[in-house]
């Protein structure tokens, strides 16, 4: 019981500190709609400092910059692609989460659906293979057919 | 036999991507800015806030701008091969003093010395976001007409500067000369 409850408060206390650690910032905007495209910005902006965050879950400095920037643009009336040519013109395609269909990004794009597709015809030819295995169609004998029973039965 | 051979294969294929993968340095982001001119700017000077250090100085020759704070430690480690890079006078260094303190930044310099012409003093970070500064130091070189030509994201050693930088340099000057 003790234990539970010490796995408990570790629990609770890890909570605690990662709440704290969320970034706060007060931002004004003019109405609702620009607070929300100003959300899905900083979501969809990835942060270059630490690679494997967005600008919005990021606490780097640089991320700090950046939200500040996208926060400047929403309220002087820029639209969402001038922000995101913004981003792009000055880190490149590796700023987004969501890179653009270019020669360069085919492979990334097009790696999952090749992979997908290939494995779900491989899966059929297998399928199908082991369908016309004689070995796995060949009805029990008598004895097989007993020895099923007994187990079945065993219960 | 044959019949491992498809899955083998593919695994090999697979290994090698992924090997591939591995060896490639993460941090190292392509700068999209390299052939495209230096962003403008206009900042006050690190070492006297009523001077000003804009793009229009650096271009009309080949010159070296140069990211640095003294809160960013490879900063030390590159600040040698900068000081000898200026001694040797190839090309003028200036200096980008990104997100700094300029007491900590002016003391920095007397410390270890100054290979830059001027630094310009971006306390903010505007320039520097521009310029596509994400990690600190970052070199670029810009060319007469103040076209970004190579950009070096990390410090710079002895034998980048010989083997990345002088080549584009010499280029540069036998194709203008």
């Amino acid at each position: 019981m003790n234990i539970l409850r010490a796995i408990t408060a570790g629990v609770l206390l890890a909570l605690a500190v990662s709440a704290a650690a969320i970034v706060f910032e007060q931002r004004e905007f003019a109405d609702a709609e620009q607070l929300q495209r100003y959300k899905t910005l900083i979501a969809e902006l990835r942060c270059l400092v630490c690679q494997n965050q967005n600008i919005a879950d990021s606490d780097a400095d640089l991320a700090a910059d950046l939200r500040r920037e996208v926060h400047r643009m929403i309220l002087e009336g820029n639209s969402d692609d001038t922000i995101i040519d913004f981003m792009v013109t000055r880190y490149g395609d590796f700023v987004l989460y969501r890179p653009p269909l270019k020669a360069k990004t085919v492979l990334l794009w097009g790696a999952p659906f090749v992979l997908g597709i290939g494995g779900v015809i491989l899966l059929l030819v297998q399928l199908r293979r082991r369908h016309s295995d004689p070995a796995t169609t060949t009805p029990l004998d008598a004895e097989q057919r007993a020895r099923l029973r007994s187990l079945l039965d065993a219960d | 036999m044959s019949r491992y051979l498809l899955p083998l294969g593919v695994f090999i294929a697979l290994v090698v991507l992924l090997g591939v993968g591995l060896s490639l340095n993460p941090r190292l982001v392509p700068s999209p800015l390299v052939g495209k001119p230096l962003p403008d700017f206009t900042l006050a000077t690190l070492r006297s806030p009523d001077k000003s250090l804009a793009r229009k100085d650096l271009t009309g020759k080949i010159s070296l701008l140069n990211a640095w704070a003294t809160w960013c430690v490879e900063c030390r480690r590159e600040h040698p091969v900068l000081l000898a890079i200026a001694a040797e006078g190839k090309v003028p260094v200036y200096g980008l003093n990104y997100k700094d303190q300029r007491p900590a930044a002016l003391q920095w310099l007397q410390r270890l010395g100054d290979p830059y012409i001027a630094s310009a003093f971006d306390g903010d970070g505007r320039v520097g976001l521009d310029l596509g500064v994400y990690g600190l130091p970052e070199t670029f070189l810009v060319d007469e007409q103040g076209m970004i030509v190579y950009k070096h994201i990390g410090p710079i050693s002895r034998e980048i500067w010989e083997s990345d930088f002088v080549p584009v340099i010499e280029g540069l000057r036998s194709g203008s000369g």
